[in-house]
């Protein structure tokens, strides 16, 4: 891959993105043969804002790949509590590891980061900006739940303004053909201009609705996300939209009996728990595959491929 | 009102009017050691108003500043007397350090010493998106 960072999903062509789905499609298949693939390389997670399952799914992905993993969970662990810049950051880190998967709450920050870094940065979410590596997830989910990436009409619904796994996923499905997107948010909360302009310049068919109910029937792939408390300024503003959407079990009979629902997790009352047996549900399996495209990812970065070998 | 000729020297002709402080500041003229006119509300058959920069020295410019300001603005370069360029101003493709992002969740609001950079990505509409974050800024 000619780009050593992942920042934006957009940094991905569609070709490296089939690849890395390929790639994630063997380890499935065979982990045995990847097991050793990382041995004495080193991750560095770099979490200044917590985060429970983006970073241990980045330190299972390296133990799978038989690498080793250090790091910190929150800010007030690293030298960023003492005043360090971001950039100072990455370049001591950059010294002592192969590869950096770094999470920061202001946008923008793994940009900065990979401006100044000798190893590859991987953007495990800054702010309410990007999150490729969920995409990535969510590719690969659709990939193996539906058994391909275009010809698909996908309903998101939620905090589509704040929500970056939204956004990005937007940006990545843009590339596929005869994509629909279905965009269900309250009038608040809609998806941010710059990404309208961008499905309207991709020609991409669209629409924005504020019932779920009403569109429920259209759907192959409903993606839930939660109202982010963490992304509003003002408190009463999260009240009032927290529980806009809930998808239970009644909702779902009005889904086709193929479409799947998936949801980055975590979740808080956006989906009954009631729906979680429903076999469309696939949240779940969902975060298992954020493993496996994470090892794809490390293994592309680094340019390793089976048992071990130069890819 | 009379303001004497440049003999050697840039004049900004054709600023719109009111806009000449802005590019007094961004070009940080008030640094120069030559002499500097500043004349505002100058007649204009073309505009009604105009702002006019006389700059006494030859000196390098930023036009990628000039040409956020205002794309109509004519850079005179003036020698001996003689005007022996005239050159016009685009909205520029990136601006580095002319304008600062707006939003407060930018890394550019907590990180020293790293340039503030947008890109054009409306030119009709004249909007520049922050590198970082994507921020819209409107001209």
């Amino acid at each position: 891959m000619e780009n050593r960072n992942l920042i934006s999903i957009t940094d991905l062509s569609a070709g490296e993105i089939d690849e890395m789905i390929k790639l994630a499609d063997d380890i499935i298949a065979d982990p045995e043969a990847y097991s050793e693939a990382c041995r004495r390389k080193k991750l560095a997670t770099l979490f200044f804002e917590p985060s429970t399952r983006t970073r241990l799914s980045f330190e299972a992905a390296m133990l799978d790949l038989g690498g080793n993993v250090l790091g910190f969970s929150s800010a007030d662990s690293s030298s960023v509590s003492k005043g360090e810049s971001v950039s100072d950051t990455i370049r001591v880190i950059g010294n002592y590891v192969d590869i950096i998967a770094m999470r920061h709450p202001k946008e923008g920050a793994p940009t900065v980061a990979a401006a100044r870094s000798i190893v590859p940065i991987i953007n495990a979410g800054d702010g309410g900006h990007f999150h490729p590596t969920q995409t990535l997830t969510d590719l690969l989910t659709i990939s193996r739940k539906i058994g391909r990436l275009d010809n698909i009409t996908i309903g998101l619904c939620g905090d589509l303004q704040f929500g970056r796994t939204v956004h990005s996923l937007i940006e990545a499905m843009l590339r596929y053909e005869n994509v629909k997107f279905v965009l269900i948010s309250p009038e608040e909360l809609r998806v941010p201009s710059y990404i309208i302009d961008k499905i309207r310049d991709a020609g991409t068919e669209y629409k924005e609705v504020t019932k779920m109910e009403d569109v429920m029937g259209e759907l192959d792939v409903l993606y839930m996300t939660r109202v982010q408390k963490e992304r509003f300024f003002n408190e009463a503003d999260y009240v009032r939209l927290k529980d806009t959407y809930i998808l239970d079990a009644e909702k779902m009979q009005l889904a086709k009996d193929d479409m799947i629902v998936m949801h980055p997790l975590p979740r808080v009352n956006e989906i009954a728990v009631e729906v979680d047996s429903d076999p469309r549900a696939c949240y779940f399996d969902q975060t298992l595959y954020g493993k496996y495209i994470r090892m794809a990812l490390i293994l592309t970065l680094l340019g390793i491929g089976r048992n071990g070998k130069k890819a | 009102m009379n303001i004497d000729g440049v003999s050697t020297g840039i004049v900004l002709d054709h600023i719109q009017a009111g806009k000449s402080m802005q590019i007094y500041e961004l070009l940080e003229l008030d640094k120069l050691s030559c002499s500097v006119a500043v004349v505002q509300n100058a007649r204009s058959t073309k505009y009604g108003k105009k702002d006019i920069i006389k700059i006494d020295a030859l000196i390098d410019l930023d036009l990628d500043v000039l040409g956020y300001v205002d794309p109509n603005i004519t850079v005179d370069i003036i020698k001996d007397s003689k005007l022996i360029e005239k050159k016009h101003v685009a909205l520029p493709e990136t601006l580095t350090n002319v304008i600062k992002c707006k939003n407060p969740r930018c890394i550019t609001s907590v990180e020293h010493g790293i340039d503030q950079k947008f890109r054009l990505t409306d030119k009709e509409k004249k909007i520049y998106r922050c590198c970082y974050c994507d921020a819209e800024f409107k001209v």
